[in-house]
């Protein structure tokens, strides 16, 4: 067009980013790669095509890791751990800083590498994706200098592997990257077989960095490739991508003592209250859904409208979605580039195409002829019933339902099997501080979405997985306490044919709801003593008592908004009736185990019971510095029900260290008492009943932990499951977690010491950190 | 909000906008308004990242932004011949030569804006050229002489010649919330002007909060604003890209209610052709490609122009310009 008719027209026209010196790159390395292990590049293997999705062109071959090809990384980073460790955390800081200054210096490189591989815009991977890659390495080689000053007491977990999506696939890679090396670990990283180029980039960096041989690791390939390092000699699994394949990864590491963290799948919540700014709300959905083509884990996908502003939020939405510019991912001028790949593309269109509820819209723009592109699709008048509004599209697509009010706002919008990210916008301080933590999600926006930073942690509950990147609360997934336990043997109790040793028969039966229920099996066991004399009977529990202990703590839900106040005044209060009954403990205790341990064990448990008093109104969330005129608030929110199979050794003191510190974050617990020795747990519900504790607070069965391990993990309705039992239900537990993705928390045959206080384990363990995005300003 | 209060005029696009007659004063609507002033700045500072106009696209756009300009001198010693040097280069803000070389047709700016006593030479330096003269009223920049002596220096300065006039809103109806009385002043300085198409000037740098500066525009609106335009030049912030962002998003919902089209003017501060080209965009995505010629939209700017002719030269040669190049105004 001539610049006549552009002066009438006024069209934009093309602005190109130029490719040449990102396809120099790739010529120079020979258009084909080998994977980065032990500080070098292996030659190129068998392997497959890497594509540019907006032109369907082969940018590069990759090669296909071989199991040998795995070995060889973990044996590298395993060989490469104990000295980068040792090195301490200011020397692996300087690599840590080095490693962000080249991230720097290379930054149109890495941008354009991005978008030609994976089929962003070029503004995002510029603006955003590099930048926050910079900005992972800055501020972790901050925490590697800190390491010694700021975590006393915590070592690196050894060789980590790393299992990167390809939605943000350098951006994921630092995420992954940098915690783990600047708290001493070394990493195998394999990249998303469609998105590989800019972490094989990135290895050329940390050769330039003179970082050590074997620190950072990359094979290519397949989902295959990613089940090798699962299966692999290493000490933890990171991974990021979907639900399906993260339980699969909790299924197959299940029992094997690797650390896990799963950044998983979403459908998060955008809610708009009738008084917020519309039109920065509408702007705001450019960001939460067609960001990145809404290939985004925490896409804000599903619309939640007040219905007093719904119809005027939808037209000014679909006018705003007629703006939207999609075309050629290195044009400057475009919002929404190519999907990632045809494969993903057929499905983001079968899934549109197979709903017939609502009203679709899909934006009146102008698409290019060919190409992996997906017009900006809204879809308005669900249901939460219908599957568009449960299932996660990955795609350029919105769903939308209304609400009538703001408790029916936090329904549908927990409504789901995710809990990810959730968005709100409302002018009303008091409203979005009331909302925010009603929601279930691991990262609120107020009046923004899509705001990430270093300092602040992302990750989510629920089925969108478990485990923190970035802030504070990202470190303790890749340190653990130092120091290792013995081997835990299994515990029985004793055996005998002796008399009652008290002549009044005493029933011990199972508490739940705050009242002693009998077993509903019916069946009862007896306890004898060491000489062999009858201490008492004890009842078996069921899974139905489990399901019945599930359901009187999830009717207790309201411990969770008590205050931390009133949580210490009831601890303490245990504390103080425990005290006053310590010999009848003591002598239980002792007659159980035979031992002479009693006194001390009820003396440490009342001690107990104070700490965790303290705690409870002390264990302060943080405020992040992020770089917004606004805060971050991480807040600490109890998990839910916490199932746990209490200590069989300290039938008293196991039972009090998990109960409390649970209780004290606002968890309510369904606790299996010490198997041999269940006595002193069914005689502390009396000190529950006469402390003030809500009925269904704490629930306590007796009975098989093998039986009640299984049950436990597998119920959909618990959050989390600790186990401290002698018998080694690790695997079961983590296995059965799989299907909700519950948090576990599991011993691996391992022994504790319970008289020694581990409260910073415990406190976490029984918390989320939620972080709350709050710009502000007037 | 009100969606149907008016009934929808129809208008053909190229053709001279059915004047906005106002309505009644809506205060629901008024109260309604929200402006959240983080999401608005996100905005504001992402949109140049999301477009960019390069080459002839780029030419074309700053040869428009030159049709948009109200070529501006309010100094306290303009002389009518100064003046005069100013109207000849608004007949011929460009070099012929680039003009040629970029084929163009010749071009003028949208306007000249003077203070009353310079709308006479402005008016005969013009003649014939249809480039209209606009004048500063309702004493301008604070607006706080009499208001019957306001009302008059209008009615003046409209008999001089004037055919579009710049008034100035009394900020305290804003502070004090007193829309009404925003409303009645609005609605009496429109009626003075008579045939006169009029510009309301918020001075956004002294309402305080962008909400303010939403509110106002939708008053003003209602009250019969031709234009809205964000400062007089004088206060210590002038034309932000968050403040135009909620003018003319404010312009937008009352077409969406009214049907009717409201002008939009920011002033001062914009000098470069690149932050031209940022609002050219910005209405162009928010408002819509109608509002991108000088019957809707006008930069109120001195230095901007310069700037402007030195890029175009770039365009044309290749190389970077000098400004003693371009003939001065």
């Amino acid at each position: 067009m001539t610049v006549k008719e552009i002066f009438d027209t006024m069209d934009y026209g093309p602005a190109p980013e130029s490719a040449a010196e990102a396809l120099a790159w790739l010529v120079d390395q020979g258009d084909r790669f080998g994977h980065f292990i032990n500080g070098a590049f292996t030659d190129p293997g068998d392997g497959f095509e890497s594509r540019d999705p907006a032109t369907g062109e082969v940018l590069a071959t990759l090669s296909q890791a071989s199991q040998a090809d795995v070995d060889a990384a973990v044996a590298a980073a395993r060989a490469a751990q104990g000295k980068w460790e040792k090195l301490g955390g200011p020397g692996r800081a300087r690599y840590l800083y080095a490693l962000a200054r080249l991230l720097q210096k290379h930054a149109r490189l890495f941008a354009v590498l991005e978008t030609l591989d994976n089929g962003k815009p070029i503004r995002e991977a510029r603006d955003i994706d590099v930048p926050l890659a910079q900005r992972h390495f800055y501020y972790h080689a901050g925490m590697a200098q800190l390491t010694e000053e700021a975590l006393p007491g915590r070592e690196a977990l050894g060789v980590c592997g790393q299992i990167v999506p390809w939605n943000f696939p350098l951006l994921m890679l630092a995420w992954k990257v940098a915690p783990a090396l600047a708290m001493g670990n070394t990493v195998v990283l394999k990249p998303a077989e469609y998105t590989s180029l800019t972490a094989l980039l990135f290895a050329d960096i940390c050769r330039q960095a003179g970082l050590p041989k074997g620190v950072v690791n990359i094979v290519t390939g397949d989902s295959a490739v990613g089940e090798m390092i699962v299966g692999a000699e290493v000490d933890k699994i990171a991974f990021t991508g979907s639900t399906e394949v993260g339980r699969r990864i909790r299924e197959a590491t299940a029992g094997s003592g690797k650390a896990l963290t799963l950044e998983l799948g979403g459908k998060s919540p955008y809610i708009v209250f009738d008084d917020a700014d519309i039109d920065s709300a509408v702007e705001g959905l450019v960001d939460a859904i067609w960001f990145n083509q809404g290939q985004v884990c925490c896409a804000g996908s599903r619309l939640l409208v007040h219905e007093p502003v719904a119809d005027l939020f939808h037209a000014r939405l679909k006018a705003r979605m007629d703006k939207l510019r999609i075309g050629n991912p290195l044009d400057k001028c475009i919002d929404v580039g190519a999907v990632v790949d045809p494969v993903q593309l057929r499905q983001i269109a079968g899934m549109v195409e197979a709903n017939t509820a609502g009203e679709t819209y899909q934006a009146n723009i102008e698409l290019p002829a060919q190409g992996c592109f997906y017009r900006p699709t809204l879809i308005t008048g669900l249901a939460p019933s219908d599957p568009l509004m449960q299932e996660e599209i990955f795609g350029p697509v919105l769903v939308s339902t209304t609400f009538r009010t703001p408790d029916e706002a936090v329904q549908l919008a927990n409504n789901t099997r995710y809990g990810l990210a959730a968005t709100l916008w409302t002018e009303n301080v008091n409203l979005a501080l009331d909302i925010a933590p009603k929601l279930a999600a691991g990262v609120v926006w107020v009046n923004a979405t899509n705001l990430f930073d270093a300092a602040a942690g992302f990750g989510g509950v629920r089925e969108s997985g478990f485990g923190r990147e970035g802030g504070w609360e990202g470190l303790s997934v890749y340190t653990r306490p130092k120091g290792s336990g013995k081997p835990l043997k299994p515990i029985t109790g004793f055996a005998g044919d002796g008399a009652p040793a008290d002549p009044i028969d005493r029933t011990a039966k199972m508490y739940v709801g705050g009242k002693q229920a009998r077993p509903d099996g019916g069946y009862s066991r007896p306890v004898w003593g060491r000489s062999g004399a009858l201490l008492g009977h004890v009842g078996m529990a069921n899974r139905k008592d489990v399901r019945n202990a599930v359901e009187a703590a999830q009717g207790a839900a309201g411990w969770a908004r008590t205050s931390g106040h009133l949580r210490a005044q009831i601890l303490y209060y245990l504390g103080e009736n425990l005290s006053a009954r310590a010999g009848e403990f003591a002598h239980r205790i002792d007659a159980m185990t035979g031992k002479r341990q009693g006194a001390k064990e009820v003396e440490t448990s009342i001690q107990r019971l104070f700490t965790y008093a303290a705690w409870a109104d002390k264990y302060d969330g943080q405020v992040h510095g992020v770089p917004i005129r606004g805060v971050a608030l991480a807040m600490k929110e109890p998990v839910g029900i916490i199932g746990a199979l209490c200590a069989d050794e300290a039938p008293l003191l196991g039972l009090v260290s998990v109960m409390a510190p649970a209780m004290a974050m606002g968890n309510r617990v369904v606790l299996a008492a010490s198997e041999p020795f269940p006595l002193a747990a069914t005689d502390f519900y009396q000190v529950l009943d006469t402390s003030d504790v809500p009925g269904g607070v704490v629930n306590i069965l007796t009975g098989s932990h093998a039986e009640l391990a299984p049950v436990l993990a597998a119920h959909l309705n618990v959050d989390a499951v600790w186990s401290f039992s002698s018998t080694d239900v690790s695997v079961e537990i983590e296995r059965g977690a799989a299907g909700n993705l519950k948090r576990t928390w599991v011993n691996n045959a391992v022994a504790r010491d319970w008289y020694a206080t581990d409260s910073q384990s415990f406190l976490e363990a029984a918390t989320e950190v939620k972080n709350i995005w709050v710009p502000y300003g007037e | 909000m009100e969606t149907d209060s008016l009934e929808r005029t129809a208008h053909l696009p190229q053709i001279t906008e059915a004047r906005n007659p106002g309505m009644e004063l809506d205060m629901n609507w008024v109260r309604s308004v929200q402006a959240n002033t983080s999401a608005i700045e996100r905005r504001a500072a992402t949109l140049p990242g999301r477009r960019s106009v390069k080459k002839a696209y780029q030419a074309a756009w700053l040869a428009r932004a030159i049709t948009c300009i109200d070529l501006t001198t309010l100094s306290g010693d303009d002389t009518a011949r100064r003046v005069e040097r100013l109207c000849a280069k608004a007949r011929q803000p460009v070099r012929a030569d680039l003009l040629a070389a970029l084929g163009l047709d010749p071009i003028t700016v949208g306007a000249v804006c003077v203070y009353h006593d310079m709308i006479a030479p402005a008016v005969a330096a013009l003649e014939g050229s249809g480039i209209p003269v606009a004048a500063v009223s309702t004493g301008f920049p604070a607006g706080l002489s009499p208001f019957h002596l306001r009302l008059a220096e209008i009615g003046e300065s409209v008999a001089a010649g004037a055919a579009e006039i710049d008034i100035v809103i009394s900020r305290r109806h804003v502070l004090e919330g007193n829309w009404q009385a925003l409303y009645d002043e609005m609605r009496a300085f429109r009626a003075a002007c008579g045939p006169a198409h009029v510009k309301a000037i918020l001075a956004t740098g002294e309402l305080g909060t962008l909400r303010n500066v939403a509110r106002a525009s939708l008053v003003c609106m209602m009250a019969g604003a031709d234009f809205i335009k964000t400062s007089t030049g004088k206060e210590s912030v002038n034309a932000t890209l968050p403040v135009s962002l909620v003018m003319i998003r404010a312009i937008r919902a009352y077409h969406e209610a009214t049907g009717y089209r409201v002008g939009y003017k920011p002033a001062g501060g914009i000098s470069k052709a690149k932050d031209a080209l940022v609002y050219l965009s910005l209405m162009k995505e928010e408002l819509g490609d109608r509002w991108l010629r000088p019957d809707l939209f006008r930069f109120g700017a001195s230095s901007l122009l310069g700037d402007i002719e030195r890029q175009l030269e770039h365009h044309v040669t290749g190389a970077y310009s000098a400004g003693y190049r371009h003939a001065m105004g």
